[in-house]
Protein backbone atom coordinates (compact mmCIF):
# COMPACT_ATOMS: atom_id res chain seq x y z
CA UNK A 1 0.00 0.00 0.00
CA UNK A 2 1.17 3.50 -0.74
CA UNK A 3 1.20 6.43 1.62
CA UNK A 4 -0.87 8.72 -0.56
CA UNK A 5 -3.22 10.90 1.47
CA UNK A 6 -6.75 9.48 1.62
CA UNK A 7 -8.35 12.15 3.78
CA UNK A 8 -6.96 15.64 3.39
CA UNK A 9 -8.01 18.67 5.44
CA UNK A 10 -6.63 21.92 4.05
CA UNK A 11 -6.68 25.19 5.98
CA UNK A 12 -9.86 24.46 7.91
CA UNK A 13 -11.28 27.37 9.91
CA UNK A 14 -14.32 26.97 12.12
CA UNK A 15 -16.20 29.50 14.23
CA UNK A 16 -18.82 29.03 16.92
CA UNK A 17 -20.53 32.38 16.75
CA UNK A 18 -17.76 34.92 17.23
CA UNK A 19 -15.21 32.53 18.70
CA UNK A 20 -12.62 31.19 16.30
CA UNK A 21 -12.21 27.52 17.21
CA UNK A 22 -10.06 26.02 14.44
CA UNK A 23 -7.22 28.02 12.86
CA UNK A 24 -6.03 26.87 9.44
CA UNK A 25 -5.98 23.21 10.41
CA UNK A 26 -4.36 21.04 7.75
CA UNK A 27 -4.06 17.29 8.17
CA UNK A 28 -3.31 14.40 5.88
CA UNK A 29 -4.34 10.87 6.63
CA UNK A 30 -2.87 7.97 4.67
CA UNK A 31 -3.05 4.30 5.55
CA UNK A 32 -0.78 5.00 8.53
CA UNK A 33 -3.02 5.51 11.56
CA UNK A 34 -2.92 9.14 12.69
CA UNK A 35 -3.53 10.37 16.22
CA UNK A 36 -4.80 13.83 17.09
CA UNK A 37 -3.71 14.69 20.60
CA UNK A 38 -4.34 17.69 22.75
CA UNK A 39 -5.76 18.79 26.06
CA UNK A 40 -9.44 19.31 26.78
CA UNK A 41 -11.08 22.08 24.80
CA UNK A 42 -8.38 22.66 22.18
CA UNK A 43 -10.76 21.85 19.32
CA UNK A 44 -10.27 18.11 18.79
CA UNK A 45 -13.99 17.33 18.60
CA UNK A 46 -14.48 20.41 16.40
CA UNK A 47 -12.17 18.77 13.87
CA UNK A 48 -14.47 15.73 13.84
CA UNK A 49 -17.54 17.96 13.50
CA UNK A 50 -15.87 19.68 10.58
CA UNK A 51 -14.96 16.39 8.88
CA UNK A 52 -18.52 15.08 9.18
CA UNK A 53 -20.22 18.35 8.34
CA UNK A 54 -21.95 18.54 11.70
CA UNK A 55 -20.68 22.11 12.09
CA UNK A 56 -20.26 24.33 9.05
CA UNK A 57 -16.65 25.32 8.40
CA UNK A 58 -15.86 28.94 7.66
CA UNK A 59 -13.17 28.16 5.11
CA UNK A 60 -10.95 25.36 3.89
CA UNK A 61 -11.52 22.08 2.07
CA UNK A 62 -12.00 18.48 3.06
CA UNK A 63 -11.09 15.91 0.42
CA UNK A 64 -11.59 12.15 0.51
CA UNK A 65 -9.37 10.79 -2.25
CA UNK A 66 -10.25 13.15 -5.10
CA UNK A 67 -13.82 13.79 -3.90
CA UNK A 68 -14.51 17.17 -2.29
CA UNK A 69 -16.62 16.63 0.82
CA UNK A 70 -16.63 20.25 1.99
CA UNK A 71 -20.10 21.08 0.67
CA UNK A 72 -21.78 17.72 1.23
CA UNK A 73 -24.35 16.88 3.91
CA UNK A 74 -23.25 14.61 6.78
CA UNK A 75 -25.14 11.65 5.29
CA UNK A 76 -23.41 12.06 1.90
CA UNK A 77 -20.01 12.21 3.60
CA UNK A 78 -20.70 9.00 5.48
CA UNK A 79 -21.84 7.35 2.26
CA UNK A 80 -18.65 8.52 0.58
CA UNK A 81 -16.66 6.36 3.00
CA UNK A 82 -16.34 7.96 6.41
CA UNK A 83 -17.13 6.05 9.61
CA UNK A 84 -17.67 7.93 12.86
CA UNK A 85 -17.24 6.78 16.43
CA UNK A 86 -18.14 9.96 18.31
CA UNK A 87 -17.12 11.21 21.71
CA UNK A 88 -19.51 9.98 24.38
CA UNK A 89 -20.40 7.11 22.01
CA UNK A 90 -23.88 8.51 21.24
CA UNK A 91 -25.61 5.15 21.22
CA UNK A 92 -29.31 5.36 20.30
CA UNK A 93 -30.84 4.75 23.68
CA UNK A 94 -34.18 3.44 22.46
CA UNK A 95 -32.70 0.91 20.02
CA UNK A 96 -31.55 -2.56 20.97
CA UNK A 97 -28.06 -3.74 20.06
CA UNK A 98 -29.57 -5.85 17.28
CA UNK A 99 -31.52 -2.88 15.87
CA UNK A 100 -28.41 -0.71 15.83
CA UNK A 101 -26.68 -3.27 13.66
CA UNK A 102 -29.70 -4.17 11.54
CA UNK A 103 -30.46 -0.62 10.40
CA UNK A 104 -26.83 -0.04 9.35
CA UNK A 105 -25.85 -3.35 7.81
CA UNK A 106 -25.03 -3.17 4.09
CA UNK A 107 -25.19 -6.11 1.74
CA UNK A 108 -21.91 -7.46 0.50
CA UNK A 109 -19.77 -5.53 2.96
CA UNK A 110 -16.69 -6.73 4.76
CA UNK A 111 -18.40 -6.17 8.11
CA UNK A 112 -21.77 -7.80 8.81
CA UNK A 113 -23.88 -8.26 11.91
CA UNK A 114 -22.59 -11.85 12.05
CA UNK A 115 -18.98 -10.72 12.01
CA UNK A 116 -19.68 -8.12 14.71
CA UNK A 117 -21.14 -10.85 16.92
CA UNK A 118 -18.11 -13.04 16.28
CA UNK A 119 -15.75 -10.21 17.16
CA UNK A 120 -17.77 -9.15 20.20
CA UNK A 121 -19.56 -12.18 21.70
CA UNK A 122 -20.62 -9.86 24.51
CA UNK A 123 -22.78 -7.85 22.09
CA UNK A 124 -24.44 -11.03 20.90
CA UNK A 125 -25.34 -11.92 24.49
CA UNK A 126 -26.84 -8.49 24.94
CA UNK A 127 -28.46 -8.15 21.53
CA UNK A 128 -31.95 -7.59 22.96
CA UNK A 129 -30.81 -4.91 25.40
CA UNK A 130 -31.55 -1.27 24.78
CA UNK A 131 -28.64 1.08 24.11
CA UNK A 132 -28.93 2.86 27.44
CA UNK A 133 -28.85 -0.46 29.33
CA UNK A 134 -25.29 -1.26 28.21
CA UNK A 135 -22.09 -0.69 30.14
CA UNK A 136 -19.58 1.89 28.89
CA UNK A 137 -17.39 -0.81 27.36
CA UNK A 138 -20.31 -2.49 25.62
CA UNK A 139 -21.49 0.86 24.29
CA UNK A 140 -18.03 1.52 22.90
CA UNK A 141 -17.93 -1.86 21.17
CA UNK A 142 -21.35 -1.10 19.70
CA UNK A 143 -20.33 2.41 18.61
CA UNK A 144 -17.27 1.01 16.80
CA UNK A 145 -19.29 -1.86 15.27
CA UNK A 146 -21.94 0.58 14.09
CA UNK A 147 -19.31 2.58 12.22
CA UNK A 148 -17.59 -0.52 10.82
CA UNK A 149 -20.86 -1.83 9.33
CA UNK A 150 -20.62 1.06 6.86
CA UNK A 151 -17.34 -0.53 5.70
CA UNK A 152 -15.68 2.89 5.70
CA UNK A 153 -12.42 3.81 3.98
CA UNK A 154 -11.65 6.12 6.88
CA UNK A 155 -12.63 5.48 10.48
CA UNK A 156 -12.67 8.52 12.78
CA UNK A 157 -12.71 7.75 16.50
CA UNK A 158 -13.18 10.56 19.02
CA UNK A 159 -11.87 9.60 22.47
CA UNK A 160 -12.94 5.96 22.28
CA UNK A 161 -11.14 5.06 25.52
CA UNK A 162 -12.74 7.79 27.62
CA UNK A 163 -14.20 6.42 30.83
CA UNK A 164 -13.29 2.80 30.13
CA UNK A 165 -11.58 0.33 32.44
CA UNK A 166 -7.90 -0.31 31.55
CA UNK A 167 -8.60 -3.87 30.33
CA UNK A 168 -11.27 -2.58 27.95
CA UNK A 169 -8.93 0.17 26.74
CA UNK A 170 -6.49 -2.56 25.71
CA UNK A 171 -9.29 -4.33 23.80
CA UNK A 172 -10.25 -1.12 22.01
CA UNK A 173 -6.64 -0.42 21.04
CA UNK A 174 -6.27 -3.98 19.75
CA UNK A 175 -9.40 -3.61 17.66
CA UNK A 176 -8.18 -0.32 16.19
CA UNK A 177 -4.92 -2.02 15.22
CA UNK A 178 -6.84 -4.85 13.59
CA UNK A 179 -9.07 -2.47 11.64
CA UNK A 180 -6.02 -0.53 10.45
CA UNK A 181 -4.28 -3.73 9.35
CA UNK A 182 -7.31 -4.67 7.27
CA UNK A 183 -6.80 -1.52 5.23
CA UNK A 184 -9.08 1.05 6.84
CA UNK A 185 -7.42 4.39 7.52
CA UNK A 186 -7.73 5.35 11.17
CA UNK A 187 -7.93 8.86 12.60
CA UNK A 188 -7.84 8.62 16.37
CA UNK A 189 -8.61 11.64 18.53
CA UNK A 190 -7.39 11.01 22.04
CA UNK A 191 -6.49 12.49 25.39
CA UNK A 192 -5.15 9.19 26.63
CA UNK A 193 -1.55 9.39 25.41
CA UNK A 194 -0.66 5.79 26.10
CA UNK A 195 -3.70 4.38 24.34
CA UNK A 196 -3.02 6.66 21.38
CA UNK A 197 0.66 5.76 21.13
CA UNK A 198 -0.25 2.07 21.12
CA UNK A 199 -2.66 2.54 18.22
CA UNK A 200 -1.15 5.10 15.87
CA UNK A 201 2.11 5.71 14.02
CA UNK A 202 1.84 9.45 13.44
CA UNK A 203 0.65 12.18 15.74
CA UNK A 204 -0.61 15.73 15.27
CA UNK A 205 -0.72 17.84 18.42
CA UNK A 206 -3.39 20.49 18.69
CA UNK A 207 -3.09 23.55 20.91
CA UNK A 208 -5.66 26.34 20.83
CA UNK A 209 -7.27 25.12 17.62
CA UNK A 210 -3.96 24.93 15.74
CA UNK A 211 -1.75 22.05 14.70
CA UNK A 212 1.51 22.82 16.54
CA UNK A 213 3.46 19.60 16.07
CA UNK A 214 3.53 16.69 13.64
CA UNK A 215 5.69 13.84 14.84
CA UNK A 216 5.84 10.10 14.75
CA UNK A 217 4.36 8.26 17.71
CA UNK A 218 7.82 6.96 18.51
CA UNK A 219 9.32 10.45 18.66
CA UNK A 220 6.56 11.71 20.96
CA UNK A 221 6.93 8.69 23.20
CA UNK A 222 10.60 9.51 23.68
CA UNK A 223 10.11 13.22 24.23
CA UNK A 224 8.79 13.89 27.75
CA UNK A 225 9.42 17.59 27.27
CA UNK A 226 7.01 17.76 24.34
CA UNK A 227 4.48 15.69 26.23
CA UNK A 228 4.67 18.06 29.16
CA UNK A 229 4.57 21.22 27.10
CA UNK A 230 1.58 20.41 24.92
CA UNK A 231 -0.30 17.70 26.72
CA UNK A 232 0.35 18.70 30.33
CA UNK A 233 1.75 15.30 31.14
CA UNK A 234 4.56 14.58 33.54
CA UNK A 235 7.09 11.89 32.70
CA UNK A 236 5.90 9.36 30.12
CA UNK A 237 5.22 5.89 31.37
CA UNK A 238 4.09 7.22 34.75
CA UNK B 1 -74.65 7.20 37.66
CA UNK B 2 -75.99 7.28 34.09
CA UNK B 3 -74.62 10.79 33.72
CA UNK B 4 -71.21 9.61 34.88
CA UNK B 5 -71.10 6.77 32.34
CA UNK B 6 -72.24 8.99 29.49
CA UNK B 7 -69.75 11.70 30.42
CA UNK B 8 -66.99 9.10 30.66
CA UNK B 9 -67.87 7.74 27.22
CA UNK B 10 -67.94 11.30 25.85
CA UNK B 11 -64.54 11.84 27.39
CA UNK B 12 -63.21 8.66 25.79
CA UNK B 13 -64.66 9.69 22.42
CA UNK B 14 -62.89 12.99 22.61
CA UNK B 15 -59.72 11.28 23.84
CA UNK B 16 -59.83 8.94 20.82
CA UNK B 17 -60.06 11.90 18.44
CA UNK B 18 -57.36 13.81 20.29
CA UNK B 19 -55.12 10.78 20.12
CA UNK B 20 -55.58 10.38 16.37
CA UNK B 21 -54.77 14.05 15.88
CA UNK B 22 -51.93 14.26 18.39
CA UNK B 23 -50.05 11.03 17.57
CA UNK B 24 -48.89 12.35 14.19
CA UNK B 25 -48.18 15.77 15.64
CA UNK B 26 -46.11 14.19 18.39
CA UNK B 27 -44.15 12.02 15.99
CA UNK B 28 -43.20 15.04 13.87
CA UNK B 29 -42.36 17.09 16.94
CA UNK B 30 -40.25 14.30 18.44
CA UNK B 31 -38.26 13.55 15.31
CA UNK B 32 -37.77 16.98 13.79
CA UNK B 33 -38.21 19.29 16.77
CA UNK B 34 -40.62 21.12 14.47
CA UNK B 35 -43.90 22.36 15.87
CA UNK B 36 -46.07 21.84 12.82
CA UNK B 37 -48.70 24.54 13.34
CA UNK B 38 -50.37 23.43 10.10
CA UNK B 39 -51.34 20.10 11.66
CA UNK B 40 -54.88 21.26 12.45
CA UNK B 41 -55.30 22.52 8.89
CA UNK B 42 -54.22 19.10 7.56
CA UNK B 43 -56.86 17.51 9.80
CA UNK B 44 -59.62 19.78 8.55
CA UNK B 45 -58.46 19.34 4.95
CA UNK B 46 -58.66 15.55 5.32
CA UNK B 47 -62.10 15.95 6.87
CA UNK B 48 -63.43 18.05 3.99
CA UNK B 49 -61.95 15.75 1.33
CA UNK B 50 -63.48 12.77 3.15
CA UNK B 51 -66.84 14.50 3.30
CA UNK B 52 -66.74 15.27 -0.44
CA UNK B 53 -65.81 11.69 -1.33
CA UNK B 54 -68.55 10.22 0.86
CA UNK B 55 -71.00 12.75 -0.54
CA UNK B 56 -70.10 11.75 -4.10
CA UNK B 57 -69.77 7.97 -3.69
CA UNK B 58 -71.70 7.13 -0.53
CA UNK B 59 -68.76 4.96 0.55
CA UNK B 60 -67.72 5.94 4.06
CA UNK B 61 -64.57 3.79 4.30
CA UNK B 62 -63.39 5.22 0.98
CA UNK B 63 -63.93 8.71 2.41
CA UNK B 64 -61.74 7.92 5.42
CA UNK B 65 -58.99 6.59 3.18
CA UNK B 66 -59.24 9.50 0.75
CA UNK B 67 -59.13 12.02 3.62
CA UNK B 68 -56.06 10.29 5.05
CA UNK B 69 -54.27 10.11 1.70
CA UNK B 70 -55.08 13.71 0.76
CA UNK B 71 -53.71 14.99 4.06
CA UNK B 72 -50.67 12.69 3.78
CA UNK B 73 -49.89 14.14 0.36
CA UNK B 74 -50.42 17.68 1.64
CA UNK B 75 -48.15 16.95 4.62
CA UNK B 76 -45.40 15.57 2.38
CA UNK B 77 -45.68 18.61 0.10
CA UNK B 78 -45.43 20.98 3.07
CA UNK B 79 -42.25 19.22 4.19
CA UNK B 80 -40.65 18.95 0.74
CA UNK B 81 -41.73 22.37 -0.50
CA UNK B 82 -41.34 24.56 2.55
CA UNK B 83 -40.19 23.16 5.90
CA UNK B 84 -37.47 20.90 4.46
CA UNK B 85 -35.79 23.98 3.01
CA UNK B 86 -35.34 25.45 6.48
CA UNK B 87 -33.77 22.38 8.05
CA UNK B 88 -32.36 23.01 11.50
CA UNK B 89 -34.04 26.37 11.86
CA UNK B 90 -36.97 25.35 14.05
CA UNK B 91 -38.29 28.84 14.75
CA UNK B 92 -38.51 29.66 11.06
CA UNK B 93 -40.17 26.32 10.38
CA UNK B 94 -42.77 26.97 13.05
CA UNK B 95 -43.53 30.44 11.76
CA UNK B 96 -43.75 29.17 8.18
CA UNK B 97 -46.15 26.44 9.30
CA UNK B 98 -48.39 29.09 10.89
CA UNK B 99 -48.45 30.86 7.52
CA UNK B 100 -49.30 27.60 5.74
CA UNK B 101 -52.06 26.97 8.27
CA UNK B 102 -53.65 30.38 7.61
CA UNK B 103 -53.37 30.00 3.84
CA UNK B 104 -54.87 26.50 3.93
CA UNK B 105 -57.72 27.69 6.17
CA UNK B 106 -58.62 30.43 3.69
CA UNK B 107 -58.37 28.10 0.70
CA UNK B 108 -60.69 25.66 2.45
CA UNK B 109 -63.14 28.43 3.29
CA UNK B 110 -63.10 29.31 -0.39
CA UNK B 111 -63.75 25.74 -1.55
CA UNK B 112 -66.08 24.38 1.13
CA UNK B 113 -67.59 27.59 2.54
CA UNK B 114 -68.34 28.37 6.16
CA UNK B 115 -71.04 25.79 6.85
CA UNK B 116 -70.80 22.91 9.26
CA UNK B 117 -70.47 19.47 7.71
CA UNK B 118 -71.33 16.08 9.06
CA UNK B 119 -70.02 13.06 7.17
CA UNK B 120 -72.79 10.61 6.33
CA UNK B 121 -72.13 7.31 8.09
CA UNK B 122 -73.10 3.86 6.75
CA UNK B 123 -76.01 2.09 8.42
CA UNK B 124 -73.82 -0.07 10.64
CA UNK B 125 -72.35 3.09 12.16
CA UNK B 126 -75.62 4.99 12.46
CA UNK B 127 -77.91 5.07 15.49
CA UNK B 128 -77.19 3.85 18.98
CA UNK B 129 -75.97 0.72 20.68
CA UNK B 130 -77.29 -0.39 24.04
CA UNK B 131 -74.52 -1.15 26.51
CA UNK B 132 -76.21 -3.53 28.96
CA UNK B 133 -73.44 -3.54 31.56
CA UNK B 134 -73.71 0.21 32.05
CA UNK B 135 -77.45 0.35 31.43
CA UNK B 136 -77.16 3.10 28.81
CA UNK B 137 -77.33 3.55 25.06
CA UNK B 138 -74.54 5.28 23.16
CA UNK B 139 -73.91 6.44 19.59
CA UNK B 140 -72.51 3.50 17.61
CA UNK B 141 -70.17 5.66 15.55
CA UNK B 142 -68.47 6.89 18.70
CA UNK B 143 -67.96 3.39 20.03
CA UNK B 144 -66.31 2.38 16.75
CA UNK B 145 -64.21 5.52 16.91
CA UNK B 146 -62.74 4.31 20.19
CA UNK B 147 -62.02 0.89 18.69
CA UNK B 148 -60.43 2.57 15.65
CA UNK B 149 -58.23 4.85 17.77
CA UNK B 150 -57.15 1.86 19.82
CA UNK B 151 -56.20 -0.11 16.69
CA UNK B 152 -54.34 2.87 15.24
CA UNK B 153 -52.48 3.21 18.53
CA UNK B 154 -51.50 -0.46 18.58
CA UNK B 155 -50.64 -0.41 14.87
CA UNK B 156 -48.50 2.68 15.24
CA UNK B 157 -46.75 1.23 18.27
CA UNK B 158 -45.98 -1.98 16.40
CA UNK B 159 -44.71 0.00 13.42
CA UNK B 160 -42.39 2.12 15.57
CA UNK B 161 -41.19 -0.72 17.79
CA UNK B 162 -41.02 -3.70 15.45
CA UNK B 163 -40.11 -2.55 11.96
CA UNK B 164 -36.78 -1.46 10.52
CA UNK B 165 -38.14 1.93 9.48
CA UNK B 166 -39.61 2.31 12.96
CA UNK B 167 -36.15 1.67 14.42
CA UNK B 168 -34.67 4.32 12.12
CA UNK B 169 -37.36 6.80 13.25
CA UNK B 170 -36.58 6.05 16.91
CA UNK B 171 -32.88 6.52 16.21
CA UNK B 172 -33.71 9.88 14.62
CA UNK B 173 -35.71 10.92 17.67
CA UNK B 174 -32.79 9.91 19.91
CA UNK B 175 -29.96 11.58 18.01
CA UNK B 176 -30.63 13.06 14.61
CA UNK B 177 -27.07 14.25 13.93
CA UNK B 178 -25.60 10.85 14.74
CA UNK B 179 -28.03 9.15 12.39
CA UNK B 180 -26.95 11.52 9.62
CA UNK B 181 -23.28 10.99 10.38
CA UNK B 182 -23.94 7.27 9.88
CA UNK B 183 -25.12 7.95 6.35
CA UNK B 184 -28.87 7.83 6.76
CA UNK B 185 -30.73 10.09 4.34
CA UNK B 186 -32.73 11.77 7.06
CA UNK B 187 -34.69 14.04 4.73
CA UNK B 188 -36.48 11.06 3.25
CA UNK B 189 -37.39 9.90 6.74
CA UNK B 190 -38.69 13.39 7.53
CA UNK B 191 -40.97 13.33 4.47
CA UNK B 192 -42.21 9.87 5.39
CA UNK B 193 -42.99 10.91 8.97
CA UNK B 194 -44.68 14.09 7.77
CA UNK B 195 -46.84 12.05 5.40
CA UNK B 196 -47.70 9.61 8.19
CA UNK B 197 -48.59 12.45 10.54
CA UNK B 198 -50.73 13.98 7.79
CA UNK B 199 -52.46 10.68 7.16
CA UNK B 200 -53.35 10.23 10.82
CA UNK B 201 -54.62 13.81 10.97
CA UNK B 202 -56.63 13.44 7.76
CA UNK B 203 -58.31 10.25 8.95
CA UNK B 204 -58.99 11.93 12.29
CA UNK B 205 -60.64 14.76 10.35
CA UNK B 206 -63.04 12.44 8.51
CA UNK B 207 -63.83 10.58 11.70
CA UNK B 208 -64.31 13.79 13.66
CA UNK B 209 -66.73 14.82 10.91
CA UNK B 210 -68.59 11.52 11.37
CA UNK B 211 -68.73 11.35 15.16
CA UNK B 212 -69.10 15.10 15.70
CA UNK B 213 -68.92 17.68 12.91
CA UNK B 214 -66.34 19.82 11.12
CA UNK B 215 -66.37 23.52 10.27
CA UNK B 216 -63.90 26.40 10.01
CA UNK B 217 -62.30 26.56 13.44
CA UNK B 218 -62.11 22.78 13.83
CA UNK B 219 -58.49 23.08 12.65
CA UNK B 220 -57.48 25.40 15.48
CA UNK B 221 -59.45 23.42 18.04
CA UNK B 222 -57.54 20.24 17.20
CA UNK B 223 -54.21 22.04 16.84
CA UNK B 224 -54.61 23.45 20.33
CA UNK B 225 -55.70 20.13 21.79
CA UNK B 226 -52.77 18.37 20.08
CA UNK B 227 -50.35 20.88 21.58
CA UNK B 228 -51.79 20.37 25.05
CA UNK B 229 -51.86 16.57 24.65
CA UNK B 230 -48.23 16.48 23.53
CA UNK B 231 -47.09 18.82 26.30
CA UNK B 232 -48.89 16.71 28.92
CA UNK B 233 -48.04 13.28 27.50
CA UNK B 234 -44.48 13.97 26.36
CA UNK B 235 -43.33 14.51 22.80
CA UNK B 236 -42.24 11.86 20.40
CA UNK B 237 -43.91 8.88 22.01
CA UNK B 238 -47.08 7.09 20.97
CA UNK B 239 -47.77 6.12 24.59
CA UNK B 240 -47.39 9.73 25.68
CA UNK B 241 -49.89 10.90 23.07
CA UNK B 242 -52.35 8.22 24.22
CA UNK B 243 -52.00 9.08 27.91
CA UNK B 244 -52.17 12.81 27.26
CA UNK B 245 -55.25 12.41 25.05
CA UNK B 246 -56.97 10.28 27.67
CA UNK B 247 -56.29 12.78 30.46
CA UNK B 248 -57.30 15.84 28.46
CA UNK B 249 -60.37 14.25 26.84
CA UNK B 250 -61.74 12.98 30.15
CA UNK B 251 -60.86 16.15 32.06
CA UNK B 252 -62.66 18.31 29.49
CA UNK B 253 -65.84 16.27 29.63
CA UNK B 254 -65.87 15.84 33.42
CA UNK B 255 -65.24 19.55 33.71
CA UNK B 256 -68.15 20.37 31.39
CA UNK B 257 -70.52 18.05 33.28
CA UNK B 258 -69.58 18.72 36.87
CA UNK B 259 -67.98 22.17 36.97
CA UNK B 260 -69.11 23.94 33.80
CA UNK B 261 -67.97 27.34 35.00
CA UNK B 262 -64.36 26.16 35.25
CA UNK B 263 -64.39 23.65 32.39
CA UNK B 264 -62.23 25.80 30.14
CA UNK B 265 -59.58 26.07 32.84
CA UNK B 266 -59.23 22.37 33.66
CA UNK B 267 -57.02 21.34 30.74
CA UNK B 268 -54.72 24.28 31.25
CA UNK B 269 -54.43 23.54 34.96
CA UNK B 270 -53.31 20.04 34.04
CA UNK B 271 -50.86 21.48 31.52
CA UNK B 272 -49.42 23.98 33.98
CA UNK B 273 -49.12 21.28 36.61
CA UNK B 274 -47.25 18.93 34.26
CA UNK B 275 -44.97 21.74 33.08
CA UNK B 276 -44.14 22.61 36.68
CA UNK B 277 -43.54 19.07 37.91
CA UNK B 278 -42.41 17.15 34.83
CA UNK B 279 -41.64 19.56 32.00
CA UNK B 280 -40.72 16.79 29.53
CA UNK B 281 -44.28 15.42 29.80
CA UNK B 282 -45.59 12.40 31.69
CA UNK B 283 -44.00 9.78 29.42
CA UNK B 284 -41.44 12.08 27.81
CA UNK B 285 -37.72 11.78 28.36
CA UNK B 286 -35.63 14.67 29.55
CA UNK B 287 -33.24 16.08 26.96
CA UNK B 288 -29.81 14.52 27.29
Amino acid sequence: MGTEALLRLSNINLHYGSSHVLHDVSLELSDRPLGILGRNGVGKTSICNAIFGLEPITSGTIMLGDQDLSKLTPEKRAQAGLGYVPQGRRIFRSLTVEEHLRILERKGGNWTTERVYQTFPRLKERRRNLGDRLSGGEQQMLAISRALLLNPQVLVLDEPTEGLAPAIVTDVVELINQVAQEGTSVLLVEQNLHAALAAVQDVAIIVGGEVVERVTAEALENDPKMQKQHLGLEAAGA
Amino acid sequence: MTLFFVVTLNGLTLAALYFLAASGFSLIFGLMRTVNMAHGALLLFGGYVGWSVVDATGLWALGVMAGGLAAALAGALVQIGVLGRMQGDELRQTLASIAISIILADLMLWIWGGTTYQVRTPSWLTGGTRIEVLGIGYATVRLYLMVFALSVGVGLWLFIQKTRIGAVIRAGVDDQDMLRALGYPINRIFVLVFAMGGMLAGMAGVIAGSALSIAPGTDLQFLLSSLVVVIVGGMGSVGGAALGALLIGLAEQYGLAYAPTYAAVVTFVIMVFVLAVRPQGLLGRAEA
